[in-house]
Order: structure tokens, then sequence, then C-alpha cells
């Protein structure tokens, strides 16, 4: 009752407000809100130069390093070939292009770990691919680089395809009545009403990136300042029992997913600016 | 069409005419790309896919099954194994339909009401997908573990929640809770209130309407959520991996005791068990594509009677 006088906005003849808000926020606050909490309030056990020391080592700053570096390159691979797909499959037609639509979620539906496993054996150097390739793949920063691409493949593409499919074709075709040449009309008319979209999918794919474990730790080789991703160590000072020291890069780890975060919820509300002017 | 800037038709429909002294051109259509091109970009699109996807998955089957299929199944009837595919359906038993109240409950109160700090909701609710799995093991390690909030008064009443299936189940609650909420929302927007007022005003109480009026329009939207759910329960590893403490025959799920067998160099074992897992998401994949073709044929028919 409280909730629907406080909360609603205008009255409503359909019942069951309260009931599913109110279960809703209960949900969120014991499955998420408190134990994310937990991570803030843990931190604060230390001090300001604990939590430097903790935050800053060689080790970890290494781990920052390759971690966000390969998920930004990772993303940008993905924002390029993922803007190709995206205008193969809403715009041509090719045979088992259903098909091909359909396995492009695979990333989100297979398990990290099973990807992990997969995507080693084929770049390791006696792999179908490894093999011919003249350097190593495999338990390299590279290996990081190339689990990255698979886990963020889907985003781009998703975020991308409603929205080439709803680009108007009438300015397509007066951009050509006008003498522009299809290059021309794709960077002048097309790609400017994509951009948001691609830089969502962007974004999206990189906050994965950042986070992802299982599918890195087979491939990475996992050497200290080389090829060690931040939640890995985080791991290993749990294993440790370096709940603090643990803790205190997770909390960098969230600062830099919630800002992401909100850079994405800026990004789609400037798309859907762009778009309903349209 | 180029050569149209010389002579501005008056009707856009009316193509132009090829200036005098130019042979006729076929015509090609203004708004694609040369055959050339085409066959470029879709070439380039699938090669993309084909090194980063399509290799990946034949790769899991094929691994899985080069020693024979003897030791495939002995790899997936192993007593570890089974154990481990075993705690795997409990904890997915247990997510899932919670995550499946949750979702609706979340998707009628935000689409079907009109209030404030709504977008605040949607934001708690993708917050699972931004936070690492490896902090959202970590999270329930603060809580429940022995250092956390509640250890001792745990450890003093015998109950276990970090190294064993609560945990597990915790983990992967946090993890999957946004996909069935994140699958209706969308539909439900979409489709409005007024169906659900009109039997409203008809007289039906809150249940009737949901069951009568709400779930049959979002049944495979639902069954989407739950199917992909169910998938990425089964497969969860980072967060899972913090709070299971690794217990053979005990606290290992799927993908840990697949961790575990290929950290041992029983790669075919490994492989066996990932097959399982592989073959789930292609399951999901199908579902999903099904779903889709039934979802666009709804509103190809709600089209045609509108008309």
């Amino acid at each position: 009752m409280i909730l629907s006088r406080t909360l609603l906005k205008r009255h409503t003849v359909l019942p069951g407000f309260d009931l599913a808000l109110g279960f809703a926020l209960l949900y969120i606050g014991l499955i998420v809100l408190i134990p994310l909490s937990a991570a803030f309030l843990k931190t604060f056990t230390l001090t300001w130069q604990q939590f430097l020391d903790a935050t800053t080592t060689p080790r970890v700053v290494a781990s920052y390093r390759l971690t966000f570096g390969a998920s930004f390159l990772a993303a940008l691979l993905n924002a390029f070939f993922g803007l190709i797909v995206a205008w193969v499959l809403v715009r041509y037609r090719f045979p088992a292009k259903r098909l091909i639509d359909a396995l492009v979620d695979l990333p989100f539906a297979l398990p990290t770990a099973v990807a992990g496993i997969a995507l080693t054996a084929i770049y390791a150097q006696n792999g179908w691919i490894g093999q011919w390739l003249p350097f190593k793949v495999s338990y390299t920063p590279l290996g990081v680089w190339v689990a990255l691409v698979f886990i963020g493949l889907p985003f781009v593409v998703r975020t991308l395809q409603p929205v080439l499919e709803d680009v108007n074709r009438e300015l397509e075709e007066a951009a050509a009545m006008l003498g522009a040449s299809r290059w021309q009309t794709f960077t002048k008319v097309i790609f400017p009403i994509v951009i948001p979209a691609l830089l969502t999918g962007f974004a999206l794919a990189f906050a994965r990136a950042l986070g992802e474990y299982g599918s890195v730790i087979f491939i990475a080789g996992n050497m200290p300042m080389i090829s060690e991703i931040t939640p890995l160590l985080i791991i290993t000072k749990l294993e440790q029992y370096d709940y603090a020291g643990a803790t205190a890069i997770a909390v960098v780890m969230l600062v830099a997913a919630f800002v992401l975060l909100l850079v994405i919820n800026l990004l789609q509300a400037w798309a859907r600016k762009r778009q309903g002017g349209l | 069409m180029n050569t149209a800037t010389s002579a501005i038709p008056t009707l856009p429909v009316a193509p132009a005419p090829a200036p005098a002294g130019v042979a006729p051109r076929a015509l090609r259509n203004a708004t694609t790309e040369p055959v050339w091109v085409q066959r470029v970009l879709i070439g380039v699109a699938l090669a993309f896919m084909t090194l980063f996807l399509f290799v990946p998955l034949a790769t899991v089957f094929f691994e899985a099954l080069k020693k024979g299929v003897d030791v495939y199944l002995a790899a997936i009837t192993e007593l570890d194994a089974l154990s481990a595919i075993k705690l795997t359906l409990i904890a997915t038993a247990i997510s899932v339909p919670l995550n499946l109240v949750f979702g609706v409950a979340a998707a009628w109160s935000i689409t079907k009401f009109d209030f404030r700090a709504k977008s605040l909701l949607l934001t708690l609710i993708d917050l699972p997908f931004s936070v690492s799995p490896v902090i959202a093991g970590l999270i329930f390690v603060l809580v429940f573990g022995l250092q956390g909030w509640f250890g001792e008064w745990l450890r003093d009443h015998d109950l276990k929640v970090i190294f064993a299936v609560p945990g597990i189940v915790l983990a992967t609650v946090f993890v999957t809770f946004p996909f069935i909420a994140r699958e209706l929302i969308p539909l439900m927007q979409a489709q409005g209130i007024e169906q659900e007022e009109a039997a409203r005003v008809l007289g039906a109480g809150g249940w009737q309407i949901f069951w009568r009026v709400t779930l049959p329009n979002i049944k495979w939207a639902l069954l989407y959520g739950v199917i992909l759910c169910n998938a990425r329960a089964m497969g969860e590893f980072g967060a899972v991996s913090v709070v299971s403490g690794h217990i053979r025959g005990q606290t290992n799920t799927m993908p840990l005791h697949i961790e575990i067998v290929y950290n041992e160099y029983q790669f075919a074992a490994a492989f066996a068990v990932a097959s399982l897992l592989a073959a789930l998401a292609l399951v999901t994949l199908v579902v999903k594509y099904v779903i889709e073709q039934r979802v666009k044929g709804q509103k190809r028919e709600i089209g045609d009677r509108s008309e």
C-alpha cells in the first residue's frame, strides 16, 4: 500500500503493483544490494594508505593494463567486424543466413569454461589455427585478447541490427539522387545514424570483457606481470585468505564497471534521441 | 544512377533519363552495393565468424570424440562427472524458478504501471551484467564466509553456505537473475495495458488477468528467458568457482569439473563434459530461433487482422 501511494504517478485499475514491486525490490535487495554493499563496507575497514598499497602494487597495475588494454582492443575489433556482420545480415541475402544469424548468440549461451578450453586447443601451437601462425597465441596476452573477442562478439552485432533495419531507405535514395556514391552515402548518411548504437555495442563488449574470467584463464597462461588478468588476481588473493586485498581490487573493478554502466546508459539515451529525431 | 545530378526529376519515382550519347547501362538499385562489394563483405563476415565462433564450437565436439565413443561415454559416466552433473542440475532447478518469479514480478510492475524511480529499478536489474562473475562470488564470501558478516553465526549453528550448495545456488541466482526480466520487459512494454484493463473492466481478478490475458501473450518470450537463464545457470563458472571450494564429488559443478579434469591433462574427458554444455547451448539457440519465427508469425497475424 505504501509503495502504490508514494510511487505511482497516476491512478490505475490494474492490481498487483504492491505485490510485484515489493517482491522485486526485496529480491534485488537480498540478492544484489546487500551483498554488493559488503564489498564496499569491507574496503572501509582499510585505511586509505592500505587501500592504495593493495591496489597499486606493480603486479596489480600490470593486471589492470592487460585487462583494460586487451578488453579495449577486443571491443575495437568487435566494433569493426561486428558492423560488417550486422550489415551483411541485415542487407544481403546468402545461403544459411538465418542459421548464421542464430549462431551470433553462441557466446551468450556457451559456458565460458567451454569456450576457454576450445579456444586454447585451437590456438595452441599444435592446434587447428595455432599451427599456421608464426607466433604464439595460447598462453600469451594475445590469447587473452582472442578469448575477449569471442565473448564480446554478440554485443555489437545485436545492438546494431535493429538500428540498421530501421534506417530509412528514402534517405539513401535521396543521397543517390543527389549524386552521392554508395561509399559517400554510407559514411555521410548511414554511419552517423548508427554511430550511437555502434558506440553502445562497443561499450557493452568492453564492459563484459573487463570482468571476464572463465574463458580467459585457460588460454592466458596466467603468468604474473605478463598474462595475469585482474579477476584472476582477486581469486589468488582470496586463496591466500587476503580478503581485504581481494576486496580492494574488486572495488576498483566495480567502480570501473559502474562508470561504464553510466556511459552505456547515456549512449543509449543519445541513440534513442537520435532515432526519434529521424 | 550517378549520372542523375544533371537532371533533377520532378517526380522522385521516375528514373532520370540517361544523358544523350551515353550507352544505357543496366539499371542497378541505388540503395545497395555492387555485387563484388557484397561478396567481399559477406566473405569477411563469414571468415571472422568462422575463426572466432564456428571453429571453437566444432573443436568441442571433435576433441570430445577424438579418442572414440567409449572414452567419451566413460568420461561422462564417471562418478565425479555424474555428481558434478547432479549438483549442476540441483543448483539450476533452484535458481531458475526463483529468477522466473522475480522476472515476472519485475516485468509486471515495470511495464504495467507508471511510477517514480522506474529507470533506477531497470538499472538495478542490469547490474549483475556489469559485475564480474568473480566479484559476484567474492561478495557472497564476504557475507557468508567464515570471516564474513554471518560467518560466526553460521558456524555456531553448524550451517554451511560457502564451499557448499547454498553458496553455489546464491552465486548462480545473482549471475542469472536479469535474463528472464530482460526478455519480458521489452515485449510487455510493446503490448501495453489495454487488454489487461479490458479484462479488469469486465470483472476479472488479478490472478485471472495474469493467467488468462498476460501469460498467453508473453509465453514464448517467457519460455526463451527460462531456457537462456537455464543455460547460463548450468554454465556459470567464475562466480561458482569462488564459492564452491572445488571439493571433488561434493561441490563441483559441471564447469568446475571441466576445469579440474582439463588441468590434469585429461583433455578428452574435459571436452566430453564440455560437449554436453555446448549441446545445451545449441539447443538454447534452436529454441530461440523457433520462438522468433513464431513471434514474427504472430505479429503478421495481428497485422492482417487489424487491416
